[in-house]
C-alpha cells in the first residue's frame, strides 16, 4: 500500500517541470477537449441514434467517426455573416470566451499519478493549486459571459433574451453546484484536486456502536445527495437536455448563438462539448475517485493504480459519464422554464443546505465518545422525526365531484348537456360489414427496416 | 505551500511574478481608463471586468490563492453579470449625454485625478518603498484557505455572522418590494373574462397582424381595417413611430 501512496502526487511535485513538458501537458488538455469533442459529438449522434432505432451517422469514414470532422470543415467554409447591428468586437469575443473558459477548466483535472517522462517524475496534471476546485468554479462563472455578450452583441432581440434566459440558468446552478462541492471540501479537507483524488483512495472507518463498520472511499457513495445534486446541477451547468433550454432547438430557434455562423457558431459547439466533458472529468475527480481503478480491480491487481494504466481508468469513467450525458439527452423531456427553476431554487438548493448541515454535525462530533457521539446522534434524528410529523403541511382539499362542479358554476356560464346523456347510435352508422377473409401478411424482411 | 508563498514571504520578487506583474499591470491601467472613457455602458462594465480579473492575478500573486479565485467567482462571475443584466436590459443606445453643463470641469476633472493619483503613489512609495512583507509565513503557515478560515471563524466571527445577516435581510428585503402576489378575489374566472371581452368599446376578436393589406411588410406597418382605416392596435406599443420617406412609399416596382 505504500507503494501506491507514493503514486500520488502532493502539491509540492507541481511546478518542477522544465518547460517543454509544461507545454507538452498544456497540448495535451488542449487536443483531449478538441478530440473529445470530435469524437464525443460523434457518440452522442450514435448513441442517440441507437436509443431511437435509426443508424446515426454512418457515411463518413469508418462507423461515421469522421463525420464530425467533415462537419467542421464545412463549417468552416461557410459565410461568417456579421448582423449589421451587431457589437463587432463583442461579437467576436463571445465565442472565444466561451471556449477558453471551457479548456482552462481542464487545466487543474487530474489524469493520472506520478509518472516518468523522459527520466522526469511528473505528475499527469498541467498545473495544481491549493485552490483548484474554485479554478473550476471560476472558469465555469467567466463561461457565463460568452452566452451573455454573444446575446447581446448580436444587436437582435431574440438572441438577447435567449442570451439573459440560459445566463439566469447558468447562475442559478451554479449556486446548486457550488454548494455540493462544499461536502467534499469537508469531508477531503483539501481545494487542490489531486489532493481529493488522494483522500479517495482508501476508505474510512466508521466506527457504529463500537463495530468498525469500513466506507467506501468515493464520494459519490459516501457523501450521496451532494453527488446527485452535483450531476443534475452540472447538467444544467453546461445547458444539456433535459435542460437545454437556451438553445431548445424546438421553441427558440436557438437561443443566444440564433446570429452566429460559420466557425463562431463552431466554436459555441465546441466549447459547450468540451464543457460536457470537462464537467464529467471533474464529476470523475470530485466525486469517483479520479484516476483510481474502481473497487475490486484493486484487490486482483495491485498495480492498477501506477504507471500510465490510470489514465484508463480516467478516461473510462468520463466516458461513462458522458454516456449518462446522452442518455439524458435521449430519455428525458426537456423542462418548462419555471419548473426548471423552482427545481434548482426550491428542491437542490434546500435539500443541499440541508444535507450539508448534517454533514458538519456528523463531522463535529466525531471526535466525542461513543456514547456521546450516539446520544447527540438520537437527538438530532429525533428532533429531525418530530420536525418532519408536525410540520404544519398545506391538507389538500379533498377534489369535489363532477356534479358538485356543475353546481358551483357561476350564473350566466354556459349551458351543460345532462350528465347521464345516453347519446343514439346514429341510423347511418348501420352498414353491412362484407365478410372477408382475414388478411394473413407475414413479417417479411422488410419490418424491421426503420 | 508552494514556492510562490516562500517567496513572497522572504520579500523576494522572482522573476515569473514580475513578468505577470508588468504584463497584467498595464492591462489593468488600460480597463481602469477604458471603463471610464467607453460611451457605451457595456462596453465600460467589460473593461471594469478586465481590471477586476487582473486583480485576481495580483491577489494570487501575493501569496493569496483564495482571496484570488474569490474576487473572480464573485466580483467578475456574479456582481458584474447583475450590472450586465441591467444594462442590457436598459438597452444598447443608453449611452450618457456629451454636453458640458459646467464649464471646464472635464479638465479640472483630470488635473484633479492625476493629481490624486501622484500624492496617493508617492505617498505609498515613501511610506512602504523598502519595507519587507513579515508574517506572510506564519499567516499562511498551515495553508492559505486554512488560515483564512480560523481567522474567519474565530477573531471575526462576530462580523463575519453580522455581514451575512445584513446581506440576507437586504436579499429578503428586496423580494418581498419586488414580489408581487395577486389575491385570490382580484382573479377573473371564466364568465367574468368573457363579458368583459364582449363589453360593448372592447373588440373581441384577435387583434390584426401587423403589415395586413399594407405595401411594406415591415412590423410598423399598421394594418389596414375592413374599412379602410389603419388600425394602432396592430403595431408593438414599443416601435418607435416613423416617418415613411416618399421613396419608401412609392411602388417598388417588383410587380411588374
Amino acid at each position: 500500500m505504500t507503494v501506491l501512496l507514493a503514486q500520488d502526487p502532493t502539491l509540492a511535485d507541481f511546478g518542477r517541470d522544465p518547460w517543454w513538458l509544461v507545454l507538452g501537458k498544456i497540448l495535451f488538455a488542449f487536443v483531449f477537449g478538441l478530440l473529445a469533442t470530435l469524437l464525443g459529438v460523434w457518440f452522442e449522434r450514435r448513441v442517440v441514434g441507437y436509443m431511437q432505432v435509426r443508424p446515426g451517422p454512418n457515411q463518413v469514414g469508418p462507423f461515421g467517426l469522421l463525420q464530425t470532422l467533415a462537419d467542421g470543415l464545412k463549417m468552416a467554409f461557410k459565410e461568417d455573416i456579421l448582423p449589421r447591428a451587431a457589437d463587432k468586437v463583442v461579437y467576436f469575443f463571445a465565442p472565444v470566451i466561451s471556449v477558453v473558459c471551457a479548456v482552462t477548466a481542464l487545466s487543474v483535472i487530474p489524469f493520472g499519478p506520478m509518472v516518468s517522462i523522459f527520466g522526469h517524475r511528473t505528475p499527469l496534471q498541467v498545473t495544481d493549486v491549493p485552490v483548484a476546485v474554485l479554478v473550476l468554479l471560476a472558469c465555469s462563472s467567466l463561461a457565463v459571459y460568452g452566452v451573455v455578450l454573444g446575446g447581446w452583441a448580436s444587436g437582435s432581440t431574440y438572441p438577447l433574451l435567449g442570451g439573459l434566459r440560459s445566463s439566469a440558468q447558468m447562475i442559478s446552478y451554479e449556486v446548486a453546484m457550488g454548494l455540493s462541492i462544499v461536502a467534499v471540501f469537508m469531508t477531503a479537507g483539501t481545494m487542490s484536486t489531486s489532493g481529493i483524488v488522494a483522500a479517495q483512495a482508501s476508505g474510512t472507518k466508521l466506527s457504529l456502536g463500537g463495530v468498525e463498520v469500513p466506507a467506501p472511499g468515493w464520494y459519490a457513495i459516501l457523501l450521496l445527495p451532494s453527488f446527485i445534486i452535483f450531476f443534475i446541477a452540472i447538467v444544467g451547468e453546461t445547458n444539456r437536455a433535459p435542460f437545454d433550454l437556451p438553445e431548445a432547438e424546438s421553441e427558440l430557434v436557438a437561443g443566444f448563438m440564433t446570429e452566429y455562423s460559420s466557425l463562431k457558431f463552431a466554436l459555441f459547439m465546441l466549447s459547450e462539448y468540451v464543457a460536457m466533458v470537462t464537467m464529467s472529468a471533474v464529476t470523475t475527480t470530485l466525486f469517483l475517485g479520479g484516476w483510481r481503478a474502481p473497487a475490486p480491480i484493486t484487490t486482483v491487481w495491485a498495480g492498477a493504480n501506477s504507471g500510465w494504466w490510470p489514465m484508463l481508468w480516467f478516461f473510462g469513467k468520463v466516458l461513462i459519464l458522458v454516456f449518462v450525458f446522452v442518455w439524458l439527452r435521449g430519455t428525458l423531456p426537456r423542462l418548462r422554464y419555471d419548473q426548471f427553476m423552482r427545481l434548482g431554487w426550491k428542491v437542490l438548493l434546500p435539500i443541499n443546505l440541508t444535507w450539508i448541515l448534517i454533514l458538519a454535525g456528523l463531522r463535529s462530533i466525531e471526535d466525542w465518545q461513543s456514547r456521546d457521539r450516539l446520544l447527540a446522534t438520537a437527538i438530532g434524528a429525533g428532533v429531525l422525526l418530530l420536525a418532519t410529523i408536525l410540520w404544519p403541511s398545506r391538507q389538500p382539499k379533498p377534489k369535489p365531484t363532477l356534479q358538485e362542479q356543475v353546481d358551483n358554476r357561476p350564473p350566466g356560464s354556459f349551458p351543460l348537456p345532462p350528465l347521464d346523456l345516453q347519446v343514439p347510435p346514429s341510423p347511418r352508422t348501420k352498414r353491412v360489414v362484407a365478410e372477408r377473409e382475414p388478411a394473413n401478411i407475414a413479417a417479411g424482411s422488410d419490418s424491421r427496416e426503420v | 505551500m508552494t514556492t510562490q508563498t516562500v517567496l513572497a514571504a522572504a520579500g523576494e520578487v522572482s522573476g515569473g511574478e514580475e513578468v505577470t506583474f508588468w504584463v497584467l499591470a498595464p492591462l489593468a491601467l488600460i480597463g481602469a481608463i477604458g471603463m471610464v472613457w467607453a460611451r457605451n455602458a457595456v462596453h465600460s462594465a467589460l473593461w471594469l471586468v478586465l481590471t477586476m480579473l487582473c486583480l485576481g492575478v495580483f491577489y494570487v500573486l501575493q501569496a493569496g490563492p483564495f482571496i484570488g479565485m474569490v474576487q473572480i467567482i464573485v466580483y467578475t462571475g456574479a456582481i458584474m453579470m447583475l450590472f450586465l443584466f441591467v444594462l442590457m436590459l436598459v438597452g444598447r443606445d443608453a449611452s450618457d449625454s456629451l454636453i458640458e453643463t459646467l464649464r471646464g470641469q472635464r479638465i479640472a476633472a483630470v488635473v484633479l485625478g492625476l493629481g490624486f493619483a501622484g500624492l496617493i503613489g508617492t505617498g505609498l512609495h515613501r511610506a512602504l518603498g523598502g519595507t519587507a512583507g513579515v508574517g506572510l509565513e506564519q499567516a499562511n503557515a498551515e495553508g492559505n484557505v486554512q488560515g483564512i478560515a480560523r481567522l474567519l471563524f474565530t477573531k471575526y466571527v462576530f462580523a463575519f455572522e453580522l455581514t451575512s445577516a445584513l446581506l440576507i435581510t437586504a436579499a429578503v428585503g428586496a423580494m418581498v418590494l419586488a414580489h408581487i402576489e395577486r389575491r385570490r378575489e382580484d382573479r377573473m374566472d371564466q364568465v367574468a373574462t368573457m363579458k368583459a371581452r364582449f363589453r360593448p368599446g372592447n373588440y373581441p376578436g384577435p387583434k390584426p397582424g401587423p403589415g395586413v393589406f399594407a405595401t411594406s411588410s415591415s412590423v410598423a406597418t399598421p394594418a389596414r381595417l375592413p374599412d379602410g382605416r389603419l388600425s394602432e392596435r396592430s403595431t408593438p406599443a414599443i416601435l418607435p413611430v416613423r416617418e415613411l420617406t416618399a421613396e419608401e412609399t412609392s411602388p417598388k416596382g417588383t410587380d411588374r
